[in-house]
């Protein structure tokens, strides 16, 4: 398909379009780039939410759910499910849309057009997204889903790339693990808007609960303390990043019983009471700020890399440094240099 | 024992050891099919540590290793029951007249797919379906069609269907009293084991719990209506099949036996009224002995179970009675003629293990349902083993077999101990223990791992299917494949039309209304169900209303 | 970086034979596809619903039920009905199929069957080189 036809098709409800432009952006085909240039206007309308949590937790029935409870409301939903995939084979089992059926088994929710729903492997990356999740996220803005639901990987480590797409994150325990190790496991604690203990079922759930409560009733000092974080995300609490998002919004902890269908309702008011509060204190706008930020960052830091590659001798820099003959630090000078000066003349 | 010790040391040096060192083996490691590790060769050694007397004893008696009866074959042979079942009633009908005009001595049904699901057969889901792998069943009508000269009072019938299970039930004694055959004398087999479908076989309807309360329901009125009737078949043949091992086969097969049992005990019926009328369904596959102790394992450790566990007072509740079919996974689409060989290596280890009934697959078994010519082939190999090899003449032969002993009571131990697990996940209760595996997912990914790992073997030629990943050929398909007649599905609609337009609909509708209340209120549906059945009511109708009552159940993805 | 083929793997009707469907699902894995199994006793629409909304290389459909001849083409017409072009994905069936039976099928548009016995590595090797193939006839 070419990129006009993707572009008209997806703009105008087309879902197999939209389906083909998913595919063009998640392996990033050279149209890709003129895709998301098109496309672009037309977002940030959708209110994403995310859910995060470990394996079998209850992410994708809660998500399924969810959906349900959404259609009741009358919102169309997108749903993008990340499953991990295999970083030495590239293979990967993407199966969790069979959870996603509603009360009557005949008639699926996928099968509903009013819900899309998308299936994509983390190839291997870590963070529980793939790498494209935030793209493809904008598709689904695009298309007209009022609510997209993004649901992580469940790996087990630190799955905290979520708040990078999110406008709303929930984190999703259960009681069996649910003691403090659980708790404590790095960023968890701070980057939830809204937490959920599963399985209240099994019993338990009271004391995840209350510990929830507690943690999330103390400054940001002592939670500092109280966690231990991996390197990566020591700096991001160190520099208030996690907190500034939470500010003046004390995160509800809801129980549910995902697969009897239980708390879903207040969990998806309090999903919806999050977004509007959100919007009437410019938290989203700032969210979203720092979002395409970190976005656009990341899209000229290639672009300058790129032209490095393109547009100076970059190598006999490195074979320089290697053999130790300049800095670091002078080398980069050097390159940067090199660059500004020939990017100019073109 | 000192003496066969040394002796067997001796052996070991002077004798195996410079051989091997000359000659070799094939393999390092010797497994079973199961994956159990066997030794060079037996001896008195690997068997000190069983007492004959408690351990093996004679047959007929506690714990039955060697059998139920005192002289098993030499009384009665074991039922020669061939599963059957395609197109319509009269299509059905006339293949069973021909099966036991050629010596079958028991009859047993296959349903079709829209049937085993309890949907009927102008349901759009059932497009495509109908009478394709089994005979179409809409309402009591197609019963008739189907006993049609057929007397319930001169054989027994088993009919292989779970969900629907209690329907079925229902028509045949509605048959019987149209034949005017007292309930109470009628026999037969209705396999009524949803545990499996959740872990195996897959017609899965209502979620786990009502289930379970609708067999115990059965169970309930069963024992009350037609004590003569089996009224489930607990069964590892799914289990196998789906993938399992031998010993996962043993283990999860009584592990739900178990929660069957205790779950009528919850309820309140009296175990010793019960016991004889529960049976099992086993597999026979490639490892000839592996499946003879599997066999021998599964009576010993039933009725340790049923004496000890659950205080079961008549010895007759103590019996493991079994229905064997021979392994359909292990006959292969290549060279079809060399399944019989298989089927008749399976057969053989299910009567040497003692089964009280037998199903042999036919050589065209992957291909379609068995032509006429190959379930003929299929039931000759049971009857040349009953009337020409000589081996029902002497009960249990091999017993005493150092190996076979042995194996049986590793059989036994290895299935032990997973059955223990299961017991502590239901902390202490095998029926919480096995709802909850099948929440966890805990037997699905059992099985699945052992089909995987049985077909990584054969991927990586480490296991031999011969005409398959060796001893292959080009050929082309020259055996004949029976076909259904794609006019069935219209057919079967119009006759179901007939019927719901000649029936009493308000007769019907009350049945109906009836279970409905019956569901909803906690009692026996079996009742409302007779009355159902009798007035014409369809499968689809009956178990639409369970449904709604009920809800359906989607199975979770394990791969 | 290269696209990675994703592969539905489909049980259709009310067929409950999954043992071959997750075996192959599990290999396919394993051999570096992206997989996406629709579970148990899908519908023809759902099917090729799942096929064109996660834009599949290749529709894999699994058959012990004998009701391969009626389903087949109505998993492969809904794929056209929702937009999809089953000219550009490889259309494979597999499991309990008769002779005669193949013939019609690959009539009705199927690229192979595969009966039962068949090495998974026969079926990777195959869609790893009639993809491709497929595809470039179709451009053409
Ligand atoms: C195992 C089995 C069962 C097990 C299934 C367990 C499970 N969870 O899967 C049990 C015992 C439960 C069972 C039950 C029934 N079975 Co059955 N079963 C078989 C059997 C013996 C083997 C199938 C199997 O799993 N083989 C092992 C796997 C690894 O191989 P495979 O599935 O063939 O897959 C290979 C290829 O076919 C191919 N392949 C398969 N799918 C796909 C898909 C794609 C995309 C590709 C590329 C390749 C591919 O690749 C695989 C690797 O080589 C076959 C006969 C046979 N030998 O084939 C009968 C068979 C399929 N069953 C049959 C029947 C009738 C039934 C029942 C309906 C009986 C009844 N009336 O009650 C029930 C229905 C149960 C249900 N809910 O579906 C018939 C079907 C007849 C027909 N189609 O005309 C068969 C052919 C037996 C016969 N001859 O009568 N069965
Ligand atoms: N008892 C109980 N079980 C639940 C509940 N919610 C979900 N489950 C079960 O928990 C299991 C895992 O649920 P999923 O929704 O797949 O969990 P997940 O977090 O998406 O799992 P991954 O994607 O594998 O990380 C399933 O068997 C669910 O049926 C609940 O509230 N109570
Ligand atoms: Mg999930």
């Amino acid at each position: 398909m070419k990129v006009e036809e993707l572009v008209e098709g997806l703009l105008s409800g087309n879902r197999r379009a939209l389906a083909r432009a998913i595919t063009y952006v998640e392996n990033e085909y050279p149209e890709s780039k003129e895709i998301m240039k098109r496309i672009f206007t037309n977002t940030g309308k959708a209110h994403i939410v995310g859910l995060t949590g470990f394996p079998g937790v209850g992410k994708s029935t809660l998500v399924s759910k969810l959906t349900e409870e959404f259609r009741k409301r009358g919102k169309k939903v997108g749903i993008i499910a990340i499953d991990p995939g295999s970083p030495f084979t590239g293979g990967a089992l993407l199966g969790d849309r069979l959870r996603l059926d509603g009360m009557d088994s005949r008639k699926p929710l996928w099968t509903d057009p009013g819900v899309f729903f998308r299936s994509m492997s983390s190839r291997g990356r870590a963070g529980g997204l793939a790498a494209k999740t935030g793209d493809v996220v904008r598709l689904l803005d695009a298309f007209g889903f009022d609510i997209i639901l993004v649901e992580t990987v469940g790996a087990g480590q630190s799955e905290v790339d979520i708040i990078e797409v999110a406008d709303t994150s929930v984190v999703v325990m259960m009681p069996e693990t649910g003691d403090e190790i659980q708790v404590n496991k790095a960023g968890i604690l701070e980057i939830g808007d809204i937490y959920v203990v599963n399985k209240a079922d099994l019993g338990g759930a009271e004391k995840v609960e209350r510990w929830l409560r507690y943690m999330l009733s103390l400054d940001e000092e002592s939670v500092q303390m109280l966690s231990q974080m991996t390197h990566a995300d020591e700096a991001r609490v160190a520099s208030g990043e996690f907190f500034e998002r939470r500010k003046g919004w004390c995160p509800p902890v809801i129980k549910t019983v995902a697969d009897k269908g239980e708390g879903i309702a207040e969990l998806a008011d309090a999903i919806e009471r999050h977004f509007k509060y959100m919007e009437e204190t410019g938290l989203i706008e700032k969210r979203r700020k720092e979002r395409v930020k970190r976005e656009l960052f990341e899209i000229v830091m290639n672009d300058v890399i790129k032209l490095v590659k393109e547009k100076t001798n970059y190598r006999d820099v490195i074979a320089k440094l290697a053999r130790n003959e300049i800095d670091p630090y002078t080398a980069a000078d050097m390159i940067v240099e090199e660059v500004l000066k020939n990017a100019k003349e073109r | 024992m000192t003496r066969i010790d040394e002796k067997r040391r001796e052996w070991e040096e002077k004798c195996l050891k410079p051989w091997l060192q000359k000659a070799g083996q094939r393999e390092e490691r010797f497994e079973t099919l199961s994956g159990v590790e066997v030794k060079t060769v037996y001896d008195p050694l690997d068997i000190e540590h069983l007492d004959f007397v408690k351990d093996i004893g004679y047959p007929g008696e506690y714990p039955f290793t060697r059998g139920v009866y005192p002289n098993m074959y030499r009384g009665r042979l074991w039922t020669m029951r061939q599963f059957s079942g395609f197109g319509t009633a009269e299509d059905t009908n006339r293949r069973w007249k021909m099966l036991l005009e050629e010596g079958e001595t028991g009859l047993s049904t296959a349903f079709d797919f829209p049937t085993l699901m309890g949907v009927d057969s102008d349901d759009p889901l059932a497009d495509g379906e109908v009478g394709k792998v089994g005979v179409a069943i809409d309402t009591l009508k197609d019963f008739e069609i189907l006993f049609d000269g057929i007397p319930l009072d001169q054989v027994s019938t088993s009919f292989t269907i779970n969900p629907p299970a209690g329907i079925i039930l229902a028509m045949y004694v509605a048959i019987a009293e149209k034949q005017r055959v007292p309930k109470e004398k009628i026999r037969g087999t209705i396999q009524n084991d949803m545990l499996k479908e959740f872990h195996a076989q897959n017609t899965l309807v209502l979620p786990p719990e009502p289930s379970l309360k609708i067999i115990v329901d059965i169970f309930e009125w069963g024992v009350e209506n037609v004590p003569k009737f089996n009224l489930i078949s607990i069964s590892g043949y799914h289990i196998r099949e789906a993938g399992s091992t031998a010993v996962q086969e043993l283990a999860f097969t009584i592990a739900d036996g178990m929660a069957y049992v205790e779950a009528a005990i919850e309820r309140g019926i009296d175990i010793d009224r019960l016991a004889p009328q529960l049976s099992f369904f086993f597999n026979s596959h490639n490892d000839f002995f592996e499946e003879i102790a599997k066999f021998r394992a599964a009576r010993r450790m039933w009725a340790k179970i049923m004496r000890d566990e659950y205080g079961a007072k008549d010895p007759r509740s103590w019996w493991l009675k079994f229905h064997t079919q021979t392994a359909g996974c292990s006959l292969t689409a290549q060279q079809p003629l060399n399944n019989v060989v298989r089927t008749t290596i399976q057969a053989m280890a299910a009567v040497l293990g003692g089964t009280q009934s037998l199903h042999t697959n036919s050589f065209d078994e992957a291909w379609a349902l068995p032509s006429e010519e190959a379930v003929r082939v299929a039931l000759r190999t049971q009857q040349i083993i009953a009337y020409e090899s000589g081996i029902p003449n002497v009960v249990d032969p091999l017993a005493g077999s150092y190996y076979v002993e042995w194996l049986t009571d590793k059989m036994e131990k290895l299935a032990w101990k997973y059955i223990e697990d299961i017991r502590k996940m239901g902390d202490g209760s095998m029926l919480r223990g096995v709802l909850r595996g099948i929440e966890n997912g805990f037997f699905v990914r059992e099985i699945s791992d052992a089909a995987a790992r049985y077909q990584r073997e054969i991927e990586e030629g480490k296991r031999i299917v011969v005409g398959v990943n060796k001893f292959t050929i080009e050929e082309e398909l020259r055996i004949p494949i029976l076909k259904v007649d794609p006019e069935v599905q219209r057919r079967q609609i119009e006759r179901l039309k007939k019927v719901k337009a000649e029936r009493d609909n308000e007769a019907v509708r009350e049945a109906l209304e009836w279970l409905r209340s019956a569901a909803e209120n906690d009692e026996n549906v079996m009742p409302p169900i007779m009355e159902a059945v009798r007035s014409y009511a369809t499968i689809g109708e009956i178990m639409g209303v369970l449904k709604e009552v009920y809800g359906t159940y989607k199975k979770p993805i394990i791969i | 970086m290269e696209k990675k083929i994703r592969v539905l793997v489909a049980k259709v009707g009310l067929d409950g034979h999954d043992r071959g469907a997750k075996v192959l699902a599990r290999f396919l894995r394993d051999s570096g596809f992206e997989v996406i199994y629709t579970g148990l006793h899908r519908t023809p629409q759902e099917v090729a619903m799942a096929a064109v909304d996660e834009d599949v290389d290749v529709v894999g459909i699994s058959l012990h039920s004998g009701a391969h001849l009626a389903l087949v083409p109505k998993v492969i017409n809904y794929i056209r009905e929702y937009g999809g072009n089953p000219d550009e994905m490889l259309i494979l069936v597999g499991g309990v199929i008769p002779t005669d039976d193949i013939v019609e099928l690959k009539k009705m548009g199927v690229d192979e069957v595969f009966i039962p016995g068949t090495p998974i590595s026969e079926i990777v090797e195959f869609i790893k080189t009639k993809l491709p193939e497929k595809r470039k006839k179709n451009e053409s």
